[in-house]
């Protein structure tokens, strides 16, 4: 009985593709599991854009959205409707493909990235041997969207927006492969499944996640700080500074295009969470060893809800890095800090197992935060502000 | 340390959303069409006129003299005068506004039109949910649209209204007491008069001498009585 209710789309999916004739079944099956990832992360967007709006109410002591539906949760409805029936605007002076192809790529790129991702158990549509390698490579193509968009649009503040975005999302692309090298090193393999696999024991109640070794969780803060950058979100946002670059290199797009971009960035922040989770925190497996009854694809999706609730929560609570910021924190604490990780995690690996271990390798981590952490706010005191003429 | 500020900024922002689920003082929101908080006394938006009694046709105040036209900044106001006149509240004949227009889409809300009126009638309204698909007709107000009665003034402007309605009755009083007292006098004289007409026949026990200074007060009392009688008439037209 667990194991059915495990295993339901599985078996669904077997049967389904039953019916066909034998020379189609492939097809059929890659066919099924791509319509499930497209509803099912599809429905995840209207679903964290309602409870983003609501959850960022909340935090600035308002309500949110509660007029379309009780409680406002037909809003992403409404949304939808409103940004088809927009007109679509393209700038006269624009190119004309490569203005529509961004769009379109971007959402390509986000949607490709979710093949290698696990959801349950048997739940992948494509087990890679080189699955991270492919999620990192396909998961690029959102750099090469966003400057195809800002580039076409033939407006400088797209283009000044989109080479915010690139120089953020190269510089933190670096430390959010070396961070999740760290993984790889130890699960001895590049495909998400074996790394999930490598997470499934248990000792006593508690799991065997990556997160709960120095090197995992030094790791998985800084893949998370490094993910919240590459998807651009607060308080990574410059490439899209409302404040600052009128919404940066989305500024030309209008209508549907808009909410193109919109739904391939929380793609990008789904995929980036859930590589997050498959790295880290075991992927489909349950928490605690007596939970394991549970289906294996509602933990991966109470996980991501979770690492959803958190990006929300960052994104109520900072205000946006200025530029010099953003790259100071990435070339001068993130690197460094993702570099030494991958010394503890070598550490971690010949050491003997033992109290020395863990001694060793917090300590690896500890002392060079503390250390880069004074580096990085040195010259940095805020002092009263003196002011020459308003006195 | 390096990140002691953003856990401070989390464990705000955390005490923020769950808070607003507790603590009604929290959230401030006023859900608008369904609730709404009490207009503050002062509210002020465009002005309406004042009617007394039942019907608004014979009890509005306006006497179409038109300062507030004359005054309005925008010029947002558009009265004709009419050519009869009908009686007011106190029963007096007065010219009455023959049409009446305010452009609210024009006028400013400046108030003018209010201070400037020597009889009351105009006043500051406080209803704001005025939108309008038709932005030419629609906002273009005539006597009718315009005309409010004096229990609508009462209620959204309670201490001012007591206030005007305390200086009217006065004045009223007033009036009536003035036109009493004319009529008083009027009656006075009149009956001085005719004593003073019935007096000179019967005596003329005074000596000769004084035959013309008799005559000359009751001369001078004659034509006191249609004086008078003739300044309570220009009160009671004042008023």
């Amino acid at each position: 009985m667990i194991e059915t209710a495990d295993q339901i789309f599985v078996i669904l999916q077997h049967w389904i593709v039953g019916f066909a004739p034998a020379g189609v079944r492939w097809i059929l099956a890659a066919l099924f599991s791509v319509i499930a990832i497209l509803g099912a992360f599809g429905g995840l967007f209207a679903v964290t854009t309602i409870l983003e709006r609501k959850g960022l109410g909340r935090i600035q002591n308002r309500l949110g959205p509660n007029r379309v539906g009780p409680f406002g949760i037909l809003q992403p409805i409404a949304d939808a409707v409103k940004s088809l029936t927009k007109e679509d605007v393209v700038p006269y002076a624009a190119d004309k493909v490569v203005h529509f192809l961004a769009p379109v790529v971007l959402v390509l790129g986000a949607f490709s990235v979710y093949a290698v991702l696990p959801v349950g158990r048997n739940m992948v549509l494509a087990n890679l041997d080189a699955g991270v390698l492919f999620f990192f490579a396909v998961g690029s193509v959102m750099e090469l969207s966003v400057f195809m968009a800002g580039w076409s649009s033939r407006n400088k503040y797209s283009l000044l927006g989109a080479m915010r975005a690139i120089s953020q999302m190269i510089s933190y692309e670096v430390p959010l492969i070396l961070s999740s090298i760290t993984v790889i090193m130890a699960a001895g393999s590049l495909s998400t499944v074996a790394i999930i696999e490598k997470q499934a024991g248990y000792t006593g109640i508690l799991p065997h996640w990556y997160v709960f070794t120095p090197w995992g969780f030094a790791g998985f803060v800084l893949f998370m700080i490094a993910a919240t950058a590459e998807s651009n979100r607060s308080p990574f946002d410059l490439p899209e500074g409302e404040s600052e670059i009128i919404a940066g290199y989305y500024i030309e797009y209008s209508g549907f295009k808009f909410a193109l971009f919109f739904l391939g960035e929380y793609l990008g922040m789904f995929a980036i969470s859930g590589m997050g989770i498959t790295l880290f925190l075991g992927g489909w497996g349950a928490p605690l060893s007596f939970l394991a009854w549970v289906p294996s694809y509602l933990w991966f999706f109470a996980k991501l809800l979770a690492m959803i609730a958190v990006f929300i929560w960052i994104r109520g609570t900072l205000p946006r890095l200025r530029m010099d910021q953003l790259l100071n924190f990435a070339w001068k604490f993130m690197l460094p800090m993702a570099l030494i990780n991958l010394v503890t995690a070598g550490l971690w690996h010949f050491l003997p197992q033992g109290g020395l271990r863990w001694l060793v390798c917090i300590l690896m981590v500890v002392v060079p935060y503390v250390l880069l952490g004074r580096g990085l706010m040195q010259g940095q005191r805020l002092e009263k502000r003196v002011y020459q003429f308003a006195e | 340390m390096l990140g002691e500020g953003i856990a401070k900024g989390l464990a705000e922002t955390a005490r923020n959303f769950f808070g607003s689920y507790v603590s009604k003082e929290r959230l401030t929101t006023v859900q608008f069409p369904e609730e709404r908080l009490p207009q503050p006394e002062a509210a002020r938006d465009f002005p309406f006129l004042v009617y007394d009694g039942p019907d608004w046709q014979a009890g509005l105040r306006c006497v179409g003299c038109q300062i507030c036209e004359k005054e309005c900044p925008p010029k947002c106001i558009y009265i004709e005068k009419s050519k009869d006149k009908k009686p007011d509240a106190l029963g007096k004949p007065q010219f009455y506004p023959a049409v009446f227009n305010i452009d609210i889409s024009v006028c400013m809300s400046c108030q003018i039109c209010v201070e400037v009126c020597p009889f009351e009638a105009i006043k500051m309204d406080t209803e704001f949910e005025l939108s309008t698909d038709d932005r030419f007709g629609g906002l273009l107000w005539d006597k009718s649209q315009l005309a409010k009665s004096n229990e609508h003034y009462n209620k959204i402007h309670p201490t001012e209204a007591a206030e005007v309605d305390a200086r009217l009755a006065e004045e009223k009083a007033k009036a009536e007491a003035k036109a009493k007292a004319a009529v008083q006098a009027a009656a006075q004289a009149a009956a001085k008069a005719a004593e003073a007409k019935a007096s000179p026949a019967p005596p003329s026990a005074p000596p000769s001498g004084s035959a013309p200074s008799d005559s000359a007060p009751s001369g001078s009392a004659a034509p006191s009585a249609p004086a008078t009688s003739s300044s309570s008439s220009t009160v009671a037209k004042n008023d």
